[in-house]
């Protein structure tokens, strides 16, 4: 009963174990400590972005725009650095930043009835676009060093990095079971009319969704950008794609209402080891988002075909 | 007028799961006439009408066509066959041009192109014979209602039909409208074509039809001459389903006025002026036909659609809903009539199903207290007698019966003062429908002030200890428990 309500997340942990293994013994260089750390450390943003996004797809909708809010906050968080804003400022600067570009889709998602498809890339491509414009391409230098001290090789900074993302998943997990804001998302993505008819309103939910999903792309960018001497102008390029990529793989329903954000930490996991594994089983690595893709197509079609398997046993 | 058979219908019966919505009815349609069917609600009008244009199949009984056994209807057969509908609401493409739509219902076989000058022509000439001035480049979505379904005939004849089923055809059209149908359908006749007719509206009956057959309970009851047989012949005709139920109905003495509605309108869904009270301890039971403003009227009341005129009183006090958030708040509870899609959340567990409507509730600074709803469900699903292995398992995988239940307890949980339900025991089996009309009952008995709507003649009499009558968008009527006969509620039902 219990492992039937997770067989999604079940069969995605499978499929990541299957990997680890089969690297494992073809090259048991990939368990060095050296590659773990990077791959930690690499996808610890990407989490943090994922976890909002299982959010709004589980409400029934997407936002494609993360990557470019991701780049709006971190471009954003480096200038106020150089503006000589101290370190524990920088972090809720980012995450407020973050959310009120979150709360541009929401409202016209939500308000508007827009859908969110056609309002985030129009804001994908505006913040992208306008943040090229004002930084006319270039990177931002020179950061102050107790910004860069937060996260460039040194120990502490690495962990701070990897606590957070660790914390804002845990908190994530715990809100979305014991609030009933959580509930009220799944009853909205499921079926928003008749979570209207129960006296929910879908458009508020859906909107502070998507000001959460801004907040935590802001963390993400601040995250990302401290452990860099210096912050480019195009970061977070095709991280939206990483972020449902991981969702999807994890189990998590496109049309929102099922899913769950452990399925989420292992479509993470999943995609994010795929490109080094590549290397370690001396693949050509320019097939990593070719086999990306067959691992979201494998997902997808395991979840019709599990859906239909249950359906035959009601 | 000829008298050769064009269309029969033969002992056709028909379930859907188990309801049993046909039960061996049969009609015979001839070549030039003008057929009206009549019946109430859940009489078995559509269906029939489903299994002639071929969207449903019948389960046992024969459909023939020119003495020709049709087998395998399907849609496209039946327009093969020259059988065309025209529905209430127009069925037309509204992007596409009015040619266009004309076009997509002519034959074009062996032709590698779409020959746009000759669809041209055609479109025009059966736009003339159906007396439509129509400029054929106008989207058809610009058309208004009437000449939308001109569109559609004429559509069906460039298709050959020759038998024509209309249901409803009159219900939005006005008077001038309605004569100039007439004159088309007049035209059509004559062209010896057969036309089947629906209509609640009894008294233009007489105007256009030539015979009339009467459905009750999924059977044919008689068919007439439509000359010798007036409108309270056929309602007669009409009523009469057997109270095939015992209900557990007892009387209760009413406490004080719960909910009033003063002249209250929602011009977007055409209610207008309704005004009624409910008491504690109450059943009113809404009565009238689909279509009638029974449901709109319901959701006005819970928030779904505006209310642009009068009042709404609770306990003596004007309150304004505008959502249904605000209704719960209030104390008001809607169960909705269509179930699967609005009454229960399939893929979500029985329990946080049941605690949707008051997570505020049971929750503590927007945590949920888990415990008390394991208890409020346990409760509920022992109260109303739910069947399940467990309160985890999906809605999704209960009985009709018991995931109306589960919307019931929904609603009970949130501790409401009045009870709004919408076809509480419509498609579920007759043991569950009892159990939720003794829940009604003691609900009643609580005070609780309850409005249920329902389709079904006997429940209505059953269960109600006065019954409002609808009809277009307004309460045409309201009957005393003991004064209500099913002749006297159709009548006003149809107004």
């Amino acid at each position: 009963m219990k492992l039937n309500r997770y067989k999604r997340e079940i069969s995605a942990a499978l499929a990541y174990a299957a990997l680890l293994l089969l690297v494992g013994l073809v090259a048991p260089g990939f368990f060095s400590v050296a590659n773990w750390h990077d791959l930690v450390m690499n996808n610890a943003p990407v989490l943090v972005v994922a976890v909002g996004m299982t959010l709004v797809v589980l409400c029934g909708h997407i936002d494609i725009s993360v990557g470019s809010q991701f780049a709006v906050c971190s471009v954003a968080v480096a200038w106020l650095a150089k503006a000589g804003i101290p370190m524990p400022l920088l972090v809720p600067a980012a995450i407020v930043f973050g959310a009120m570009l979150g709360a541009v889709n929401g409202s016209l998602a939500a308000r508007f009835k827009i859908p969110s498809i056609v309002v985030t890339l129009a804001t994908m491509v505006a913040w992208r676009d306008g943040l090229r414009w004002i930084t006319e391409g270039a990177w931002v230098q020179n950061l102050p060093v107790d910004f860069q001290w937060f996260g460039l090789g040194q120990v502490p900074g690495e962990l701070l990095i990897v606590a957070a993302s660790a914390t804002v998943f845990g908190v994530f997990v715990w809100l979305l079971k014991n609030l009933w804001a959580g509930r009220a998302i799944y009853a909205v993505g499921s079926d928003a009319e008749a979570a209207r008819l129960a006296g929910i309103e879908p458009g508020t939910v859906v909107f502070r969704v998507f000001v959460i999903m801004g907040a935590l792309a802001g963390l993400a960018a601040l995250l990302n950008a401290v452990r860099f001497a210096q912050v480019p102008g195009n970061s977070g390029l095709g991280l939206e794609m990483k972020a449902i990529a991981a969702v999807v793989v994890g189990g998590t329903a496109i049309t929102g209402g099922r899913g769950s954000l452990v399925g989420t930490l292992i479509g993470v996991a999943l995609l994010g080891t795929i490109g080094t594994a590549l290397i370690f089983l001396g693949i050509n690595p320019f097939w990593e988002k070719a086999i990306q893709g067959a691992v979201i197509l494998a997902a997808l079609a395991s979840d019709v075909v599990l859906g239909r398997l249950s359906r035959q046993r009601i | 007028m000829t008298n050769s058979s064009l269309l029969t219908a033969d002992n056709v019966t028909k379930a859907y799961g188990g309801v049993q919505a046909l039960r061996g009815a049969s009609f015979q349609l001839r070549a030039g006439e003008v057929h009206a069917l009549v019946g109430e609600n859940g009489a078995g009008k559509s269906t029939l009408v489903k299994i002639i244009t071929g969207a449903v199949q019948a389960d046992q009984g024969q459909i023939t066509l020119d003495g020709q056994v049709i087998s395998n209807n399907s849609p496209l057969a039946a327009k093969l066959f020259g059988i065309a509908a025209i529905y209430q609401q127009p069925a037309l493409f509204p992007e596409l041009t009015v040619m266009e739509n004309i076009a997509l219902g002519l034959e074009h076989k062996r032709a590698w192109r779409i020959d746009w000058r000759q669809h041209g022509r055609q479109a025009e000439e059966l736009l003339a014979r159906v007396g439509a001035k129509i400029d054929l480049q106008t989207c058809a979505g610009d058309l208004s209602m009437p000449q939308q379904q001109l569109v559609e005939i004429a559509r069906a004849l460039g298709a050959d039909a020759r038998t024509l089923v209309m249901d409803e055809p009159t219900s939005s059209l006005s008077e001038e409208e309605t004569r100039n149908l007439f004159r088309v359908i007049g035209e059509l006749r004559a062209q010896d074509a057969g036309i089947i007719y629906i209509s609640h509206r009894l008294d233009e009956l007489p105007l256009i039809a030539d015979r009339v057959t009467v459905l009750r309970d999924g059977r044919t009851i008689e068919t007439r001459e439509m000359s010798k047989v007036d409108r309270h012949e056929l309602i007669r005709l009409m009523v009469g389903r057997e109270l095939s139920a015992v209900f557990p109905k007892k009387s209760v003495q009413p406490g004080e006025t719960v909910l009033e509605l003063h002249r209250l309108s929602s011009h977007a869904t055409g209610v207008r002026d309704v005004s009624l009270t409910v008491q504690a301890g109450e059943i009113l039971g809404l009565a009238g036909l689909v279509g009638s403003g029974r449901t709109e009227l319901a959701r006005t009341l819970f928030g779904l659609t505006p209310v642009d005129g009068g009042t709404v009183l609770l306990r003596g006090e004007p309150v304004g809903i505008k959502s249904p958030a605000d209704a719960v708040r209030l104390g008001i509870a809607y169960l909705p009539e269509d179930r699967r899609r609005h009454g229960v959340i399939l893929e979500m567990a029985i329990s946080p199903n049941m605690t949707l409507a008051a997570l505020d509730r049971l929750s503590r600074f927007g945590f949920l207290d888990f415990r008390q709803e394991r208890r409020i469900a346990a409760a509920y699903a022992e109260r109303l007698g739910i069947k399940t292995p467990s309160l985890r398992a999906a809605v999704a995988t209960l009985s009709g019966g018991n995931q109306q239940k589960v919307a019931l307890s929904r609603w009970l949980a949130t501790k409401p003062s009045v009870l709004v339900l919408d076809e509480p025991t419509q498609g579920i089996d007759v043991g569950a429908k009892a159990e939720i009309h003794s829940l009604m009952v003691e609900l009643a008995a609580q005070g609780l002030a309850i409005l249920m709507i329902s389709s079904e003649l006997p429940e209505i009499l059953g269960m109600s200890d006065r019954i409002a009558v609808m009809h277009a968008g307004t309460i045409s009527g309201i009957l005393d428990r003991a004064e209500a006969t099913q002749a006297k509620v159709l009548a006003l039902a149809l107004g």
